[in-house]
């Protein structure tokens, strides 16, 4: 039988897969995004999965507002993204250095 | 037994299509593979009973968030095959990272199966799962328990909307826009008005 385990493992995966993809395309900035989103869809049925599991619905209202921030913070790096091509002509984000942080 | 295949298979599936997602080398390729992700995930939230949070995930994610990252790779125009030039050399980083954090896992995983950790059960407070359908739990919830949170993520929003408006906003020199306070403070007697004058006469200015 699936048990909460296998959601666990699954969501884990998930995890991983996007802190893989954020080292992996250190230069192409969307998909590091796209990377952040699959963390945040992890978290998100780690916690449906655990709320379904205490039988306690708080879990799927705190994936609701953890949707709400991805949503907020996909929309400002791609503002971010856009204002930064359009002054430097590239998206690379490894040269990024004018700061000097 | 028909929730066990649907289980293994939309498991199945995100797994691979978040693969697809880190690996591709068109990012449009990445965007559509994140659609496939999402889309699975939600039939794995479906699976356990949070329909509404499914639902949730395809319209705010296939619907809007997916959309956008296809308009801004699409709009951008980038040669992508440079941008993937480090992809060997970051390589072994990588691996080593992903390895780290599955060994991590394994070991809470392990240490959670030989008995450390008890979850504790809810508290009763919370809504109960079974005599209502989800979503009309989750409202009842939201909007009574968590009415400030989700007042909170309201304001979250917009504020995400007025940044995103006033970073990409752009004054644009080569167009003519209409400016209002000079259309108000026009007056009749320095318009220009419309006369006919009679052949050979001119007008009187």
């Amino acid at each position: 039988m699936i048990g909460i385990e296998h959601y666990v493992v699954v969501s884990s995966i998930l995890f991983v897969l996007g802190v893989l993809g954020i080292f992996l395309n250190r230069k192409n900035v969307i998909v590091i995004l796209m990377a952040i989103e699959l963390i945040l869809l992890a978290v998100n049925i780690n916690l449906v999965a655990f709320s379904a599991f205490l039988n306690d619905l708080t879990g799927q209202i705190f994936a609701m507002f953890v949707l709400t921030v991805a949503a907020g913070e996909a929309a400002i790096g791609l503002a971010i993204l856009v204002i930064y091509f359009r002054d430097r002509g590239s998206i690379a984000v490894d040269d990024v250095n004018r700061m000097k942080g | 037994m028909i929730q066990v295949l649907a289980f293994y298979l939309f498991a199945t599936l995100v797994i691979a299509s978040a693969v697809f997602v880190i690996m591709s080398r068109n990012p449009v390729h990445s965007v559509l593979w994140l659609i496939v992700a999402f889309f699975n995930a939600a039939g794995l939230m479906v699976l356990v009973g949070a329909e509404f949070i499914a639902m949730l995930l395809v319209i705010v994610y296939v619907g809007a968030v997916a959309v956008l990252f296809l308009f801004v790779v699409m709009m951008l125009d980038i040669d992508f095959a440079e941008l993937r030039a480090g992809f060997i050399r970051n390589f072994p980083l990588g691996i080593a990272i992903a390895l780290v954090l599955v060994a991590e896992l394994v070991l809470g995983i392990g240490a959670e199966r030989a008995g450390a950790l008890k979850l504790g059960t809810p508290d009763g407070t919370a809504a109960p799962l079974m005599d209502r359908s989800n979503i009309e739990a989750i409202g009842a919830l939201l909007y009574s328990r968590y009415l400030f949170l989700f007042e909170s993520a309201g304001i979250i929003l917009l504020v995400a909307m007025i940044g995103a408006i006033v970073l990409t906003h752009r004054e644009r020199s080569d167009t003519r826009r209409q400016n209002i306070s000079k259309q108000v403070k026009r007056r009749p007697d320095e318009a220009t008005i419309n006369v006919k004058p009679e052949v050979g006469k001119g007008v009187q200015l």
